[in-house]
């Protein structure tokens, strides 16, 4: 196994480990850690942060697979979150959605063929009065249009 | 007409900070409980009559008093997971106004004799979390947590945890597995958490609302709460509004407001061009009233409870004219099919099969008596399991087919939109 963490990443992870009553509570914040560390977080990561933090590698699977927030499948650079639930879907998140993956020419869920982007249709954000919204990566950005597309995906570069 | 009791400050940006906030009066109330017997902190919540905010409207001091009176170690948890559809109120409660609840957590921690709490974050609220971190290493730089709080005697310690992505976590026994490291899965009550909870020991779990209410609670005493709102709908609630008005946003009004004139002045009424239609009034898994129903209810828990409804996290949802009713219930049985834990197997099977019937019926390949299947359907899901997210995806539904059950038996029969006119397209995500 040739993957290794980052001293940095080790250290906040043993940080962790230590900071709540039980070390299990670490997982999720070290599946974070590894997640912005290696893209994906493949079987061989879940071993590597098993032996990491001394937990059975089954443990770190069950949590991994558990939430929504680890990424089951490759994502571009830019992971672009649109909520459709209902309030979103009432002021066109929807019509929203679709008109970014065509201007993307991608299916949602797709990775584009530069890497950059994925559009995902996910569940409420907790932003529902400043909808149409996405999230992308860690920041949201509300009250979207679908004629700004152009210059809303000239934010990421 | 909005009554600002925890919303006051919010369009100050120095509220935010220790500084700020302390100038405006903060940190006031943690001095006056020090002065006061943890017993009567939790006499004086229960005669606020303030009930939880999160969705069950609980009393908040009965909810404290179930501890065991004893010297066995507890915890507060601040549920700050908000995933309720519709519901947006915490975010903001937390990006503008952390001190507020991290006071309200102090003095309620003081109340119920508990050395640690956690704010349990979902993972997607980032800023409120970076925000939150933030107002917590200001508390324990000025002392106001850690050793001695104050010179009171009193320790405390407080940290915050980030969720990663389950609308379940919400679900307090579910929020507590989380926390310990495991797959977020809600637990069958009783026990509850007040007797054995996070680690096995004593927990309270509350709404960041409702923590942060007590900080004015005790500045300002229990009498004066209790005059605002109804005599069993007591104080203000934050409500978040969302759909085709005119001013979407977060309203802190009196419980008991009648909801057409919070449409009209809070919401600044429907957008040209749309009607009110419908409202679902606390966040999608409270049952959807029609107009009529709406107009006539009034927003506290009693007259939501009377019309079969529910007040809940106070997610106003306001459906408007141009909305598939068939529609919007198939964006929640997605929802509610793709949050099921699936421990209990009314709840998978049933989240599944709502979510199949819904779907087909859109794609106009359901049949007349899929319109009673659907209601048939949710009423098994009622009362038989774990949790209640079984319950909050079947109400929806038995409201939806009931109330507006022509736009349903249009849909099966003319395989095409009552309201749209043609066939409503939907993309499934999941
Ligand atoms: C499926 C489900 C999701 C829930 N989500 C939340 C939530 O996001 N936030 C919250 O405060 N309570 C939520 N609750 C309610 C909690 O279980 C609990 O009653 C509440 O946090 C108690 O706090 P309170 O008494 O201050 O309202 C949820 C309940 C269920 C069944
Ligand atoms: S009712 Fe549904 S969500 Fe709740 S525990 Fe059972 S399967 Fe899980
Ligand atoms: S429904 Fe879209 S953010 Fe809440």
């Amino acid at each position: 196994m040739s993957l290794s963490l980052p001293a940095a990443s080790k250290a906040y992870i043993q940080k962790e480990l230590k900071r709540y009553e039980t070390k299990e509570s670490a997982l999720i914040p070290a599946l974070f850690e590894a997640q912005k560390v290696f893209g994906l977080i493949t079987p061989d990561v879940i071993d590597l942060l098993a032996m990491e933090m001394d937990i059975p590698s089954s443990r770190v699977s069950e949590v991994f697979n558990f939430y929504t927030m680890f990424n089951k499948k490759p994502v571009g650079k830019y992971h672009i979150q649109v909520c459709t639930n209902i309030s979103c879907a009432m002021v066109g998140a929807r019509e929203y959605m679709q008109a970014v993956c065509k201007t993307l020419n991608v299916k949602s869920d797709e990775v584009t063929a530069d890497g950059k982007f994925t559009v995902t249709g996910v569940e409420c954000l907790g932003s529902c009065g400043t909808a149409p919204m996405a999230q992308v990566n860690d920041d949201y950005h509300e009250n979207l249009a679908v004629s700004d597309i152009p210059k809303f995906l000239e934010k990421f570069k | 007409m909005e009554i600002k009791l925890l919303t006051e400050h919010y369009d100050k940006p120095e509220f935010v900070t220790l500084k700020g906030y302390q100038k405006l009066g903060g940190y006031e109330a943690l001095k006056k409980a020090f002065k006061m017997k943890p017993e009567d902190i939790v006499t004086e919540v229960k005669n606020s009559g303030l009930r939880g905010r999160g969705g069950a409207g609980f009393s908040t001091g009965m909810k404290w008093s179930f501890l065991p009176k004893n010297n066995e170690p507890r915890f507060l948890l601040c549920n700050a997971d908000e995933g309720e559809p519709g519901t947006f109120k915490d975010r903001l409660m937390m990006e503008r106004a952390p001190h507020q609840l991290i006071e309200g957590m102090i003095i309620s921690s003081f109340a119920i004799q508990s050395k640690k709490s956690y704010i349990y974050i979902r993972g997607e609220y980032m800023k409120s979390y970076k925000i939150v971190e933030k107002a917590l290493q200001e508390a324990y730089d000025a002392g106001l947590l850690g050793k001695n709080i104050l010179g009171s005697g009193f320790d405390h310690d407080m940290d915050v945890y980030r969720g990663a992505g389950a609308y379940i976590v919400g679900e307090e026994t579910a929020l507590i597995s989380s926390l310990e490291g495991k797959k977020g899965q809600p637990k069958l009550k009783p026990p509850f958490p007040a007797v054995q909870g996070y680690l096995r020991k004593p927990t309270i779990v509350n709404n960041v609302e409702t923590l942060a209410a007590v900080t004015w609670i005790i500045t300002h005493g229990a009498a004066e709460y209790k005059k605002i709102g109804t005599e069993k709908s007591a104080g203000t609630k934050v409500f978040s509004v969302s759909g085709n008005i005119n001013k979407p946003g977060v309203y802190e009004v009196a419980l008991g407001y009648p909801f057409k004139d919070f449409l009209q002045n809070e919401c600044g009424g429907m957008k040209a061009g749309f009607n009110f239609k419908a409202l679902i009034p606390g966040g999608s898994s409270c049952p959807v009233l029609n107009a009529e129903e709406a107009m006539k209810s009034t927003l506290d828990y009693e007259s939501m409870g009377q019309l079969g409804s529910m007040l809940g996290s106070g997610g106003v949802i306001i459906i408007d004219d141009k909305q598939c009713m068939v529609d919007l219930l198939n964006v929640l049985m997605n929802f509610y099919h793709h949050e099921s834990c699936g421990q209990c197997t009314p709840c998978r099977e049933g989240t599944g099969w709502l979510n199949k019937i819904t779907g087909s019926m859109l794609s106009g390949r359901a049949k007349m008596e899929d319109v009673a299947l659907l209601d048939k359907i949710a009423r098994h899901m009622l009362g038989t399991t774990i949790c209640a997210l079984s319950d909050a995806a079947a109400m929806p539904v038995m409201s939806f087919v009931t109330k507006f059950k022509e736009e349903f038996e249009f849909y099966a029969k003319e395989r095409k939109s009552k309201v749209r006119g043609e066939m409503v397209y939907a993309e499934s995500h999941h």
